[in-house]
């Protein structure tokens, strides 16, 4: 475990953390603008706050929110000034470069590569300095969405064949959903959820994970296709998704969202929705006055459906009953 | 003493000038861009004094400084055997305090041009400060380092209040360019003044175009 304690005060807004978060795959940091995050990451990194080691004794790596490159040297040597000042030397460089495809890049200066180019330079900088720790400040968030499209699978690739932690800041729920393992969700400087990710994405008195962002994440195998669709089996049950995903044994990420879930009492008969799972009703959660989150027990599986309470009193729904679940739609995070 | 001695003194003095102020200027230009302490105004100030104050003011002053009575030329004095004042060694340190704010000035610019991140990226990837430095700052701020060069070169190549005060006119030492020049003039040997005058007019041109070019194709690619 890695343990993250930092208080910082500035102004009328103090950061309070003092958390444990696993010392391997992706910590996502999830929250509203201004809730802290980067400023956590930069008391992580020595760039902020007081006490510890100064930055360059901290062996970590940090990938700013602008790709941020040395623009007098080239992509190769961007690439080497961590490397060099590295002890350890436990990141291959061979790896890293083909991991995230630098390969026709290093003799082109910085200011003749697009942004995803240039953030990926400077994933690749970071991960040379061999770092114990690598610290993501919303990578994404400056890119278009292309260039987001274009970097996805590259992040993707880290986050299986990259043995060293990451904390990754996003307020992006579908980001964080398909790369992260862990999820730390800030609130004004304070944790407000510290957790797996499969398991706090399925907790309803969450209010940062409530409204649109409200909705799990269900790992399934793709097991056979009919008319462009992919049947994935989630160990309790199929669901059927739009897209053609190769066959394999290696399970994906399906995001459903709360507001795609609706229960039903009775199995429906005639319905144009593909996805209908027998669940129990878990756990009621009035947000506010119209509206309630669901928690739903699908075998050992968990989903959330956002409903009004008028449907609830209506139905009569209460916790421990069998009901469906009726999946309006589906996304294969990848 | 040839007609050109005084121009090569000036060469001399500008380019030993200009040498100390880019090693000793530099920390004060970075010190100044970085920090935030409420004593910047203050050095600011002190810095950016020799442009405004008439030169005769600041080589009176320097005069009574570096003359053997004075703090500076005392101890010179005891530790040499010879004076500050009319000597060339005067002259540079003269010089420096009167050129400083132009080689400081064009730095501080630089340095402060520099995106924050970037340092920041530096010290993330292993770099201490000193090594960020020299590895970041200083390459990236290389344009703020050449207008301070040709400023504070140019500025003392044409230094002449100030060295009246501190150097005086002796032949070889400190009789610079500027100086001849006047002198010339009193002579009424025009013809002198002429061929010095044009020297340093055609001088300044050549060393700002060059410049100015210079910056042209650094943006350019």
């Amino acid at each position: 475990m890695i343990r993250l304690q930092h208080t910082v005060r500035r102004g009328s807004f103090v950061l309070d953390v003092d958390a444990e978060i696993p010392d391997a795959g992706v910590t996502g940091v999830f929250g509203a603008s201004g809730s802290g995050k980067t400023t956590l990451l930069r008391c992580i990194a020595g760039l902020e706050g007081e006490g510890g080691p100064p930055v360059h004794q901290r062996n970590i790596g940090y990938v700013f929110q602008q790709p941020t490159l040395f623009p007098h040297l080239d992509v190769r040597r961007n690439l080497d000034y961590g490397a060099r000042r590295s002890g350890s030397g436990r990141v291959d460089a061979s790896q890293v470069i083909d991991m995230l495809g630098l390969g026709d890049l290093l003799t082109r200066r910085p200011d003749t590569l697009s942004g995803g180019e240039a953030q990926r330079v400077a994933i690749g900088a970071a991960l040379m300095r061999s770092p114990d720790l690598v610290l993501m400040d919303e990578p994404l968030a400056s890119l278009d969405r292309r260039r987001k499209d274009e970097l996805l699978p590259y992040f993707d690739r880290l986050h299986d064949e990259l043995s060293i932690p990451v904390v990754y800041v996003s307020h992006d729920i579908d980001e964080v959903s398909r790369l992260c393992d862990h999820l730390f969700v800030l609130e004004d400087g304070r944790v407000v959820a510290n957790g797996d990710l499969f398991e706090t994405l399925a907790r309803v008195d969450i209010p940062q994970l409530g409204g649109r962002n409200a909705g799990v994440v269900l790992w399934a195998t793709p097991v056979d296709h009919a008319h462009g669709l992919t049947r994935f089996d989630f160990g309790d049950g199929d669901i059927w998704a739009p897209g053609k995903f190769a066959i394999s044994r290696n399970a994906m990420r399906l995001r459903i969202a709360a507001s795609d879930v609706s229960i039903v009492r009775e199995r429906p008969v005639q319905t144009t929705i593909l996805n209908v799972l027998p669940a129990t009703i878990e756990n009621v959660h009035s947000v506010d006055e119209a509206t309630a989150l669901i928690r739903l027990g699908v075998g050992n599986q968990r989903l959330l459906a956002q409903v009004t309470n008028r449907s609830i009193e209506r139905l009569g729904l209460q916790d421990g009953e069998r009901v469906f679940a009726q999946l309006k739609s589906v996304t294969v995070r990848r | 003493m040839t007609l050109y001695g005084p121009f090569w003194l000036s060469a001399q003095l500008a380019l030993v000038t200009t040498l100390i102020l880019l090693v000793a200027g530099a920390p004060v230009a970075w010190w100044l861009s970085q920090t935030e302490s409420r004593f910047k105004p203050l050095v600011q100030t002190v810095v950016a004094m020799p442009i405004v104050l008439p030169p005769t003011v600041l080589g009176f002053y320097l005069l009574i400084l570096l003359g053997p009575q004075g703090a500076i030329g005392g101890w010179w004095v005891q530790l040499t055997g010879s004076a500050l004042t009319f000597s060339f060694t005067g002259l540079v340190i003269a010089s420096c305090i009167y050129s400083l704010p132009f080689a400081v000035q064009p730095m501080q610019t630089a340095f402060e041009a520099l995106p924050r991140r970037t340092l920041e990226r530096a010290w993330t990837l292993g770099a201490s400060r000193l090594d960020a430095f020299f590895s970041v700052a200083v390459p990236l701020s290389l344009r703020g380092f050449v207008s301070g060069a040709v400023l504070a070169f140019a500025h003392t190549l044409g230094e002449f209040g100030v060295v009246l005060m501190v150097g005086g006119n002796i032949p070889g030492e400190t009789r610079v360019v500027s100086i001849a020049i006047y002198d010339h003039v009193e002579t009424l040997d025009y013809s002198a003044a002429h061929q010095l005058s044009l020297l340093l007019l055609a001088f300044a041109f050549v060393v700002l175009l060059a410049t100015f070019a210079w910056n042209r194709a650094r943006v350019a690619r």
